[in-house]
């Protein structure tokens, strides 16, 4: 894989070092192991589309922020704590509320008309078609004669 | 949940334990509330990626077994780039205690979230005694 980019140049050193830990980490079990930043993201892509995916259960589509920039994807949002929450006792807290955002490096540019967001059983899926100006080119070779 | 824990994906904890899925898939435990009101006990369960169809609920000797298979896998013809989560079985299992009403449990799916309210028994529900006034 020849892209490997996420965080671009002249970041944090600390985030450039986990990063290149779970790159490590990816490289020996085929996987992250829970240090996936948030929300954690799973990228796909061929020679037309990139296609990202995050599970974030319970979200309302409203409060969701897509959006991108140059080669740049980023999601945000916000997951409110249930709404009687407040006046009963919780005895076991364990899903996560509040706001969250990503930022991805796309591995090549998309064309940002046509991106398209789809929330469905609380997973965030997103369709980023190749720009045209980013698609190699075949070059014919002549020949003589 | 913690400042520390936003900052990182929400682990999707494997199952330990004894059970064994006829199945090649990892089990995960699904991020679980649980709140307590008056007359019910509401359990609400992250369970992405799984459809209403793929929601099992069963009651069994006071246990209350959840499962959810996520729907998904990679996309055909796509390389896969980054896999930040993985998918597979959402399980857990909870012990009731005898005060909830076994005959009316409800339980709903909506955007990933599943949702089990287990009203209480009519016996169980605070109830305020008169007090009578003597002589």
């Amino acid at each position: 894989m020849a892209w490997n980019e996420w965080t671009g140049w002249g970041g944090d050193p600390w985030t450039e070092l986990r990063r290149l830990q779970r790159d490590m980490d990816r490289l020996f079990t085929g996987m992250v192991e829970g240090g996936d930043e948030f929300p954690a993201v799973n990228v796909w892509s061929d020679r037309d589309e990139i296609v990202v995916a995050a599970e974030l259960p319970g979200l309302d589509p409203k409060t969701v922020d897509v959006s991108v920039h140059g080669e740049q994807l980023t999601i945000q949002g916000e997951r409110a704590a249930e709404p009687d929450s407040g006046e009963v006792v919780c005895h076991r807290c364990e899903r996560w509320t509040g706001r969250f955002a990503r930022t991805l490096r796309l591995p090549y540019e998309v064309e940002r008309d046509k991106v398209k967001a789809q929330y469905r059983l609380g997973v965030l899926t997103v369709t980023l078609p190749r720009a045209a100006e980013s698609r190699p080119r075949q070059i014919r070779i002549e020949t003589e004669g | 949940m913690t400042e520390k824990k936003k900052n990182v994906a929400v682990e999707k904890r494997p199952q330990g334990g004894n059970l064994e899925l006829a199945q090649d898939q990892p089990v995960f435990v699904p991020a679980t509330d649980i709140y307590e009101r008056e007359d019910a006990v509401l359990v609400a369960c992250d369970m992405p990626g799984v459809d209403q169809s793929q929601v099992d609920v069963t009651l069994e000797n006071d246990v209350l077994t959840i499962t959810g298979v996520q729907a998904g896998g990679d996309p055909e013809g796509k390389e896969c780039l980054h896999r930040g989560y993985r998918t597979g079985v959402w399980r857990r299992t909870f012990t009731l205690t005898a005060d909830v009403d076994h005959g009316k449990i409800q339980a709903r799916i909506a955007n990933g979230v599943l949702k089990v309210l287990l009203p209480k028994a009519e016996q169980a529900r605070p109830r305020r005694i008169e007090v009578e006034a003597g002589e």
